[in-house]
């Protein structure tokens, strides 16, 4: 636990990606194949399940301190991260010791089902032997939360740097559904058989977001245009007769989506398609209809009704077994269209189509169209482009639809948590109804630090009134407000619900008076909702 | 406030029977003050009295004011009251300030840390029934590590940094808290300093304080003839254009705030130190102990928690509202000088 708290120690000190990629690269020379894999399984998501609610966590924390739990619940807020309130709490060590990562995460694994009175002792037990920032991690780990701001992508760098493997070919070793107990070091990452596993992606391929104007591309002719649809990325994987389908985010949604059984039926199998999961019903849906079908966990008959599903297939990687990844698109792209030219409609696996322009100007033209479409924009794809992996610049560019905004006015607000804890960072934004200022939404984010800084010291003086953490401010600020969406909500008081709110701007040269109205965000909703 | 020995008013904190106010947030006739930063010793007033040992940076800071110096430990009269000023710890001259009123006795802490720096006069408990404390950093999560463990880590970043062929450049506030890290640095290279910090070493140094040879930068300063040296800066300075003339900076900044991940991550330095001039939780404990006050008046930080803390613990405890901080307030977590 020691060298792996170095190693958190060194990237946690650094925002610079080659210190961090060395320390990577160091630590996977040097530590044990055990804890290898469990440093790779922790920085690519794989996180063992929490070994104890929070609010266990904190009654064992407060007692083992020796201070009133309402003591240690004012402190949390402050120090904005639960597991470091708990390190910096707790008295010091009574014994050290030096067991490996490994030790304690099995050590987590083997309490996980046994009743509260016997995990309770095996954390404390820990704690005794841990220094702050060892029980900091091992607290992290405890509580199933455990994240550190290492990319996958630089953990694979490191990686291929420490095994000199390159990094496309541990990229693909590293998707799919091992964790440290399936599998090993060896098996995983130095032995060479990636088809082991029936079931394993590709990773997948991300675009920038355009900034210029298509122009600076080259010509039309090089590209490709689709919609960008509004839903879920996703891949279906048909081999040996199964189907899997993995989300982005390398979930397993296979049995959320009954729907593409019938695809490894019709089919032929060594097929992966690239695609969006997107509610469709002879045409796409709201992105809140898809909504259940993720949050939910069964899977009802009633819900597989109001919710029809459909994936629009964009790219094709596996073509008869064979990685096509490095074929340019427009040859994937025939492929794909052949493919898909006959399919039945039960497949539910449909052709993204590719939209047709001969000149930037109409293609600029298409995409103000987009959100009648219900897409976000457009994607833009070089046809002489191979399928790359992870977010590279240069063949594929996302062409988003300018956001909607609103200017509001900031009438809560409320502290941050981690490296914002002490800033007020969360603020709730109202809109006029007659008279009176109806909330609407939150936003977090699109200020600079400086801004956030200004408006703490702001929000410290003008506070009118608290309930807990949240404090009334003045009406006095006004935001813009943008987003990507927008829809009906009773749940909440204006009626209304946004996606992707943020701050794009403060607008201090706006008076309050002159904030948006509820009947503005409704005429919205008339348009885009 | 029921106590006769002291008021409290919208000037600051105030004793009826001697006619005089302690650290003053705006101008009144007669302030004693306890120590030399500016949200304690602030302009405007007639009459100051402050230890000798505070006085000279006090002038420096203020500029021509009419200022009296009183020894640590010396008792005066004031009106009926008696008042006397004892070392508080937390940079030289700073003081707690002891106000007797017909038998019954009350301490102004100011600002305070009991563990003994080897620099500043060390932090002498004072026996009281009133103590006014301050809390900024009354949690329990603050405990600091020994100082000569972060003097380590503060000396191996140095070293580390001249075999990069890196600059250190170390943020903290000029008054105080650079003093003390000058004082705790191993002779490794030279030591550059802003304008600001050095101004306070030569009047710490004309006062018989013993800090280590300096360089002050200067627009003529060759800083390539200076290599491995280390630069002691306010922490504003660091960010700002004046930094811009070191090449291959790693930049360092001492604070109890840097206890805090979230705190260290956001200031975006390369090393946070926890190194601070205050109290940690167990040091407020301790010394709201030895004072053996029952009534204790908690300000400037955490202080409707910490007086909370103290009413379970059986103290008759109040907060005080004074304008030395806020409650959570930011300017430490800024480059401030109460760090």
């Amino acid at each position: 636990m020691k060298r792996f708290t170095r190693l958190f120690t060194a990237l946690d000190q650094t925002t610079k990606t080659k210190v961090k990629t060395d320390a990577l690269a160091a630590y996977f020379r040097e530590a044990p194949d055990e804890d290898k894999l469990w440093c790779i399984a922790l920085f690519s998501g794989r996180r063992p399940k929490r070994a104890i609610n929070a609010t266990e966590l904190r009654a064992l924390a407060a007692e083992c301190a020796g201070i009133p739990l309402w003591l240690f619940e004012e402190s949390y807020p402050i120090v904005g991260d639960l597991a470091e309130t708990i390190a910096l709490v707790l008295p010091p060590p009574v014994r050290a010791s030096d067991l490996p990562l490994t030790h304690w995460i099995r050590t987590l694994k083997s309490i996980a089902q046994l009743p509260l009175e016997q995990r309770k002792p095996v954390i404390l037990d820990a704690w005794e032997q841990l220094d702050t920032p060892q029980r900091f991690l091992f607290t992290k780990l405890v509580t199933g939360g455990f994240r550190i701001g290492v990319s996958r992508k630089l953990m694979t760098r490191a990686l291929a740097q420490a095994t000199g493997q390159d990094e496309a070919t541990l990229a693909l070793k590293l998707m799919g559904k091992w964790t440290p107990e399936t599998t090993s070091f060896h098996a995983l990452i130095e032995a060479d058989d990636p088809q082991a596993d029936l079931s394993r992606p590709y990773p997948f391929y991300l675009a920038y977001q355009l900034e210029d104007a298509p122009e600076a591309l080259g010509t039309p002719d090089e590209w490709q245009a689709e919609w960008k649809w509004d839903g879920i990325r996703g891949q279906l994987i048909l081999r040996d007769g199964q189907h899997h389908l993995w989300s982005r985010g390398e979930e397993l949604l296979t049995d959320r989506f009954p729907e593409f059984a019938a695809a490894a039926d019709f089919l032929p199998p060594g097929t992966v398609f690239d695609g969006e999961l997107l509610a469709w019903d002879d045409g796409p849906l709201r992105f809140a209809t898809l909504q259940p079908r993720i949050t939910r966990k069964s899977v009802t008959r009633k819900l597989l009704k109001d919710a029809p599903v459909a994936m629009l297939a964009y790219d094709l990687l596996e073509h008869g077994g064979e990685d096509i990844r490095h074929l340019p698109l427009k040859d994937r792209r025939e492929r794909l269209e052949s493919l898909l030219e006959n399919a039945p409609a039960y497949t539910n696996v449909r052709l993204s189509p590719a939209l047709p322009f001969d000149a930037w100007q109409s293609l600029a033209a298409t995409r103000l169209a987009a959100r009648e479409a219900r897409a976000e924009g457009l994607m833009l794809k070089r046809l002489d482009a191979p399928y790359l992996a992870g977010r590279k610049k240069g063949d594929w560019w996302k062409w988003k639809l300018d956001p909607l905004t609103v200017d509001a006015v900031m009438i809560y607000a409320q502290q941050g948590h981690g490296r914002r804890a002490n800033l007020f960072t969360d603020f709730t934004f109202a809109v006029w109804n007659g008279n009176e200022l109806t909330p609407f939404t939150k936003a977090y984010s699109g200020l600079t630090d400086k801004e956030f800084d200004e408006i703490t010291a702001w929000v410290r003086r003008n506070t009118q009134q608290r309930f807990g953490p949240v404090r009334q401010v003045k009406p006095e600020h006004v935001f813009e407000i943008a987003f990507e969406g927008i829809q009906e909500s009773p749940r909440h008081k204006s009626g209304i619900a946004l996606r992707f709110p943020r701050m794009v701007r403060w607008r201090r040269d706006k008076p309050v008076q002159e904030a948006n109205t509820l009947g503005d965000l409704r005429a919205m909703l008339e348009t885009f909702g | 406030m029921k106590t006769d020995v002291l008021t409290f008013t919208d000037r600051g904190i105030y004793c009826p029977a001697g006619d005089f106010h302690v650290d003053p947030w705006r101008p009144v006739a007669r302030a004693l003050i306890t120590h030399g930063h500016a949200d304690h010793a602030r302009p405007g007033h007639g009459r100051y009295l402050a230890t000798h040992a505070a006085l000279p940076v006090m002038r420096h800071r203020l500029g021509e004011i009419t200022a009296e110096g009183i020894a640590y430990g010396e008792v005066r009269r004031i009106g009926g009251a008696s008042v006397s000023f004892h070392p508080a710890g937390h940079l030289p001259g700073s003081a707690q300030i002891r106000i007797e009123v017909g038998g019954e006795v009350w301490v102004v802490s100011g600002d305070y840390k009991t563990t003994d720096d080897g620099f500043c006069e060390p932090f002498e408990p004072v026996r009281c029934h009133g103590f006014i404390t301050e809390c900024t950093f009354g949690l329990p999560v603050f405990k600091w590590p020994p100082q000569a463990r972060v003097a380590e880590e503060i000396n191996a970043w140095w070293r580390q940094c001249r075999a990069e062929g890196k600059t250190a450049l170390l943020g903290a506030y000029s008054l105080g808290k650079a003093q003390r890290l000058l004082s705790l640095l191993d002779p490794v290279g030279p030591i550059l300093t802003h304008g600001a910090v050095e101004a306070t070493n030569g009047i710490l140094r004309a006062q018989g304080y013993a800090l280590p040879d300096t360089i002050r930068v200067t627009p003529d300063t060759a800083v390539k003839d200076h290599a491995g040296a280390l630069v002691l800066a306010p922490s504003a300075a660091l960010g700002s254009a004046w930094a811009r003339r070191f090449r291959n900076p790693s930049a360092g900044f001492a604070s109890g705030w840097m206890a805090l991940r979230g705190i260290r991550r956001r200031r975006g330095m390369d090393r946070g130190f926890v190194l601070s001039d205050h109290a940690d939780w167990p040091g407020l404990q301790e010394a709201i102990r030895a004072t053996g006050a029952e009534t204790v008046y908690a300000t400037h930080g955490y202080t409707e928690i910490f007086a909370r803390w103290l009413k379970a613990e059986g103290y008759d405890a109040h907060v005080l509202k004074t304008e030395f901080g806020e409650e959570e307030d930011g300017t430490e977590t800024t480059g401030g000088e109460a760090a």
